[in-house]
């Protein structure tokens, strides 16, 4: 799982302050310990010594009632040779060897700790001196119970996860307010950077303060600015020359409307051999560049943005008979048109989408065409589908592009190569889709989806 | 007829085209130059471009309608809704999209025209103050004569035919302009709205020509 930055400034602050609180607690805790057992063992110690010292009744090999009667004077075992007695509280097998062996051999006051039945103990082990031979040769080991000591060194852990939970707290103040001082321009530039991917390029965002954020601000700062300039650039360029096709239409539809007024009298006369051919030539190409040019102005419209919607309450099927019948495609267009009731469509604009998509299907398609209408609440859908081999998987995608060409061996179809397009613009126009793809039985088919209504 | 048309190509080929389909036609460059035509030659139809050098085709249009009822049909480009609508409510009759086929401009002139032709059946009727001869084809409005254009007269003749009984755009577009349903309902909308203006006493609440909203027109009930 990936987590937020504050999330992980969060739990990296509270590791290290648990783990510094565990540490401190871990060094306190056997700093201490050693200091309330060695403050135990060194009292313990001291006081035997001066149990010992206030009297040493003996000045030779003790019997072993006098073992038996130091063992209960000093509340100790006593131990002479293989000879040994227990006082009060302690008993011979309480001892262990080891410390025996100490004692014996270093002849000195040693203090072990043991452990019995989960209890923990501190044993000194003394020999007591004589005033004749500096040694009496006996032993006393005596057995302290370290339960307070205990209580005192158990309490040492619990007090050390209290600080470390009291610690906590301001370790996740911090983490919250370094987070924030990170997160603050962090989102500044999300969402600055949202800004300038909807379209936003002038977006700027304030870089104060001389750290690496600020520098990540002003680099993104300077990285719009440049986009801006960029941006603004190509757009004047495409600007200029989406102008300049605007102009050159217009500039060539004034001799176009005279020679379309004037090539029908070419087709009326009746010339014959060479004239004839020419002739009709110049009128079918006349006609051709009259539409090209026509073409170019409509996409040029929609490209300055000033093609407008003129909806009205259309029946689509009313529409499509129209359509058909104005061109004289009614007995080569199969149509399947229930009523779908009226739409807001502007009428001019669905019939330059139709007969375009009808036109396309007839010329590079195969007969029969079928025009299909089907309908929901939200939408009218129209089909225009051909029984030709299809659209290939590559072709699909570039149907809609001005002057595209799927055939690039055929440098000029009878449309002006722009008709698809100006059906795309006009469908988008009025909020719908078109898509081009094939029939399920081959074939290529158009699908056209308009709102029933202007949202 | 007259074409008022600023490009000299245009002029000349529409001239040699319409003179081919059988019109008389005179030629104007200007706007001014057609208007001192058409109030001296009276023509039958005015074709007028509308881009014109000085006086423009809208200004030419209004001034035409208000030297009287002398139709007008425009020349416009194709798309260009500003000209068209521009045009209609400068009170042109219909309009053509540049380039247009010869055949075509013929066939709506002559429908134009037709307009102005006398019915055969010999009937009076009378709605209130309005008078409407469809023998004579005149209009009266509380005894005075309404000055209506052949096209304004035919829409109120189509309406008033079946008074009560709604008439869809396409319908008048076909009875009366002659166009298929590809025709442009703003041809009867702004033909409407001219003739309210003559025929009925607050405009703005009509009496004779009622709206029927995303149906078309009606003519009464009074």
């Amino acid at each position: 799982m990936r987590l937020g930055l504050r999330a992980r400034l969060l739990v990296a602050f509270t590791l290290v302050s648990v783990s510094t609180g565990a540490a401190v607690g871990a060094a306190s805790y056997l700093r201490e310990r050693d200091m309330v057992l060695s403050a135990a063992q060194d009292t313990m110690v001291e006081r035997f010594r001066a149990d010992l010292e206030r009297e040493v009744p003996l000045d030779h090999s003790p019997t072993h009632a006098e073992l038996v009667e130091l063992a209960w004077r000093y509340r100790a075992v006593a131990v002479f040779a293989n000879d040994h007695a227990s006082g009060n509280g302690i008993s011979f097998a309480d001892v262990p060897k080891e410390l025996r062996d100490q004692v014996r051999e270093r002849r000195r006051t040693l203090v072990q700790r043991v452990e019995v039945n989960g209890q923990p103990y501190a044993l000194v082990g003394a020999p007591l001196d004589g005033d004749v031979r500096g040694s009496t040769g006996v032993e006393l080991y005596r057995r302290q119970h370290l339960g307070a000591q205990q209580d005192a060194i158990a309490a040492l852990p619990r007090s050390a996860a209290l600080l470390v939970l009291l610690s906590l707290l301001p370790a996740a103040v911090l983490a919250l307010l370094a987070a924030r001082g990170v997160l603050r321009p962090v989102r500044a530039l999300r969402s600055g950077a949202r800004r300038v991917a909807d379209g936003h390029l002038d977006t700027r965002l304030p870089a104060g303060g001389s750290d690496e954020l600020a520098d990540l601000v002003r680099t993104f700062n300077a990285m719009t600015a440049e986009l801006e300039g960029t941006v603004a650039e190509l757009r004047r360029v495409d600007e200029r020359s989406r102008r300049f096709v605007a102009d050159v239409s217009h500039e060539l539809r004034t001799p176009l409307t005279a020679m379309t007024a004037v090539t029908e009298a070419l087709d009326d006369e009746a010339l014959t051999g060479d004239a004839a051919t020419a002739a009709g030539m110049v009128s079918t190409e006349t006609r051709k560049l009259g539409a090209l040019v026509e073409d170019l102005i409509e996409i040029s419209r929609f490209d300055a943005g000033v093609a407008g919607l003129r909806p009205e309450p259309v029946e689509l099927g009313a529409l499509v008979v129209a359509t058909l019948a104005a061109r004289g495609w009614t007995d080569v267009v199969r149509v399947d048109l229930p009523s779908v009731g009226p739409s807001e469509l502007d009428r001019r604009r669905v019939d330059v989408v139709l007969a375009n998509l009808v036109g396309n299907a007839l010329r590079h398609g195969a007969e029969p065409v079928t025009v299909v209408l089907r309908s929901s609440p939200d939408e009218v859908v129209v089909e225009v589908t051909d029984s030709g081999p299809g659209l290939a998987d590559e072709v699909s995608p570039h149907v809609f592009e001005r002057f595209y060409k799927a055939d690039a061996a055929r440098l000029r179809s009878e449309g002006s190569g722009l008709g698809l397009a100006i059906a795309w613009e006009n469908v988008r126009l009025h909020g719908g889709s078109l898509e081009a793809g094939n029939a399920p039985g081959g074939g290529a088919r158009f699908t056209v989806r308009l709102p029933r209504r202007r949202s | 007829m007259l074409l008022i048309e600023d490009d000299q190509a245009v002029r000349n080929a529409l001239g040699f085209a319409l003179r081919r389909q059988g019109h008389q036609v005179s030629a104007a460059a200007t706007g001014e130059e057609g208007l001192v035509l058409v109030r001296e030659a009276v023509p039958d139809i005015v074709v007028l471009d509308l881009m014109l050098p000085g006086v423009d085709g809208f200004e030419v249009c209004r001034r035409v309608r208000a030297m009287g009822d002398v139709p007008v049909v425009m020349l416009t480009a194709r798309g260009d809704d500003f000209d068209v609508v521009g045009g209609l409510e400068a009170g042109a009759d219909d309009y053509v999209v540049k380039p247009v086929e010869p055949r075509v401009l013929d066939a709506r002139l002559r429908a134009v025209l037709r307009r102005s032709e006398r019915e055969g059946t010999r009937s009076t009727s009378v709605f209130g103050d309005l008078v409407i001869d469809r023998a004579a084809l005149t209009v009266h409005k509380a005894g005075v004569p309404v000055g209506l254009t052949p096209t304004e007269l035919r829409l109120l003749l189509e309406l008033s035919r079946s008074p009560g009984q709604v008439l869809t755009r396409e319908q008048l577009l076909k009875s009366v302009w002659e166009h298929d349903y590809l025709g442009d309902s703003r041809l009867v909308d702004a033909c409407v709205q001219r003739l309210r203006l003559k025929v009925e006493d607050v405009p703005s609440t009509p009496v004779f020509v009622r709206t029927v909203r995303g149906f078309g027109y009606r003519f009464g009930p009074l």
